[in-house]
């Protein structure tokens, strides 16, 4: 039910797109040692003989991460089951004990899926733990790795919790990537594994791309795309590296499978060129951890425990609203807006009028939403709902219950609307055009502009307690229903 | 004698351990290495069928610890027992080309 038009590299061509997302999980400390798990603090500051690797240190696992782990795994509907660690073997200085502990053969996750806005849906390969590596600086040559003199290290993220979630190569194009990306760091977020802040790199993409003439149902020779580190950093290394494939298979060169890098500034990818040869990982059981194998009564318990995600509303409002656009449909589904509908559609407001309000007045006053509770939202609601206040009238109403906490039916009163539902406003119009008898007569003969002179007129009089739109309203209705008597 | 393991493979393990091997040490490893793989040749040739196989050598599962911030170890110190050390940072030479 893909509600999109999926946009290939070149007339012809589809992408083929996987992702591994790192996400940095939110303990307090690190994955094997009691150091804290800080952004931002001054280098080498969180370092003990643990995650520096000095000899004769051991890991003891992190019951928190393993908690996250399961939480993010049961949200993406995988297999919970029991895992264990793996040594992945690599000479490289952010690694100081030249492995990093990670998982291999048996995630602690593995076959889930994700079904994204557009009602695709991506299968996730595996969700597995692993330790962060510590960051580099490379001095000399431009800061570039290739070109640096030397380089520095700070190794307090060394060993912090990473989860690994891997996606199966569903993903058809950059766009749907960033829709990927953005759904499953909602997840993430709403299950506390996560802060979900991209730019502080707490989630970090890989891209596998390949590119293939539509119908071939085979992949060709993949590129990773190494630290993809914003959306928008993710949809344009995509769209490049895509037409540089489509036009090496075009000129009838060779793909070769490689790592390349975003080049942000010069918006092209480039090969990294390192001194390793191909990946020779050897990986092999890491003696120091024995298997976390989760209790099924822990992971019932947090799967009760999981959080209302945005797929569920999306269902929910598919019931009642089939037709609503996707925009006003993510607009209000947010976790500010959400408990607002939720709200208003179980009170039986107009599923319409409840989506407009909240799409509209709601969100506009979410930062100043002070006294607006659901259920005073519905309160507000319920009186249009009846025909009592007119659109605009809410629209003050709904600001005022934002700044002061007296109770709505006080509120109406103290706005001076108490006299203001639909017939009231009409009566109060049609008070007005009996005394204009000669511009009542042009109207309704069809002369628009006189409207203008007669809506004056009524303000004048009453615009303390009803509005122009409302006025407007009871305005045409009235003539309606005059023109329907005389005809 | 046939080897189970020949000396490319010898030199390639060696590199990627970042071990300088001379010739003489190359035999030496051929030689010990194949025996290693001869006996797990040995064990391969038992029949296991009726053994879950084993993801750890323990019985120990869930060996779990609080996340609690314990202290850890003073920079200052630690990079006086680096090899070579700036501005707050472990400093290593160039990581690709030649040093």
């Amino acid at each position: 039910m893909s509600s999109r038009t999926i946009a290939g590299p070149a007339r012809g061509w589809e992408y083929v797109i996987g992702l591994e997302v790192h996400t940095e999980l939110r303990t307090a400390t690190k994955l094997f040692c009691g150091c804290p798990n800080a952004f931002g603090e001054e280098p080498n500051t969180s370092i003990c003989p643990v995650c520096l690797g000095l000899p004769g240190s051991l890991p003891v696992m992190n019951a928190q991460a393993v908690d996250f782990a399961i939480r993010v795994g049961l949200a993406l509907n995988a297999t919970i089951q029991r895992s264990q660690f793996h040594r992945k073997n690599y000479f490289y200085p952010d690694m100081p004990k030249d492995f990093q502990i990670s998982q291999y053969d048996v995630p602690i996750n593995a076959n889930g899926h994700l079904e994204l806005p557009s009602g695709a849906v991506i299968g996730i390969e595996r969700a597995h733990l692993e330790e962060d590596t510590g960051k580099l600086v490379h001095r000399g040559g431009g800061g570039r790795i290739e070109s640096a003199e030397y380089s520095l290290i700070d190794y307090n993220r060394s060993g912090v919790p990473l989860l690994e979630i891997v996606s199966a190569p569903d993903i058809r194009d950059p766009e749907e990537a960033k829709e990927y990306v953005a759904e499953l760091r909602s997840i993430l977020v709403a299950v506390g594994a996560s802060d979900g802040r991209m730019e502080e790199g707490s989630l970090r993409v890989d891209a596998n791309v390949s590119v293939r003439p539509v119908g071939e149902t085979q992949m060709r020779t993949r590129v990773e795309i190494k630290n993809l580190n914003s959306l928008r950093s993710l949809t344009r290394a995509l769209e490049f590296e895509g037409r540089r494939q489509v036009q090496l298979y075009e000129d009838g060169e060779a793909m070769l499978q490689q790592t390349r890098f975003w080049d942000e500034a010069r918006a092209v990818t480039g090969a990294l060129r390192l001194k390793e040869e191909a990946n020779d990982y050897r990986y092999f059981p890491e003696p120091d951890l024995p298997p976390v194998a989760p209790d099924p009564l822990v992971i019932e318990a947090r799967r009760s425990e999981l959080p209302e995600f945005l797929s569920t509303r999306r269902a929910q409002l598919a019931d009642v609203l089939p037709e609503l656009s996707r925009d006003l449909r993510e607009t209000v589904i947010t976790d500010e807006c959400w408990p607002y509908l939720r709200a208003a559609l179980d009170a039986n407001i107009t599923p319409h009028r409840a989506v407009a309000r909240c799409a509209n007045e709601l969100v506009a006053l979410l930062d100043e939403i002070g006294a607006l509770s659901p259920s005073r939202f519905v309160e507000v609601l319920a009186l249009e709902d009846e025909g009592k206040l007119g659109a605009s009238q809410v629209k003050v109403l709904l600001r005022e219950a934002c700044l002061d906490p007296l109770a709505i039916p006080e509120l109406v009163a103290k706005l001076g609307f108490t006299a203001s539902d639909a017939d009231a406003v009409k009566a109060m119009v049609a008070e007005v055009v009996a005394s204009c008898t000669q511009e009542w007569s042009r109207y309704l003969a069809g002369d628009e502009k006189v409207a203008g002179f007669l809506l004056g007129q009524v303000m004048r009089r009453y615009g303390r307690q009803i509005s122009g739109s409302d006025a407007r309203q009871a305005l045409t209705r009235l003539a309606e229903e005059a023109r329907a008597e005389s005809s | 004698m046939t080897y189970r393991i020949d000396q490319a493979d010898v030199a390639h393990i060696a590199k990627l351990a970042r071990l300088s091997l001379s010739d003489d040490e190359i035999d030496s490893y051929q030689n010990s290495l194949s025996r290693i793989l001869e006996v797990i040749d040995v064990m391969n040739s038992e029949d296991l069928s009726g053994f879950a196989p084993m993801d750890h050598p323990l019985e120990t599962v869930n060996l779990l610890r609080e996340d609690l911030v314990v202290p850890g170890l003073d920079r200052a110190e630690v990079l006086e027992a680096a090899p070579s050390a700036e501005d707050n940072y472990f400093r290593v030479p160039r990581i690709l080309g030649s040093s």
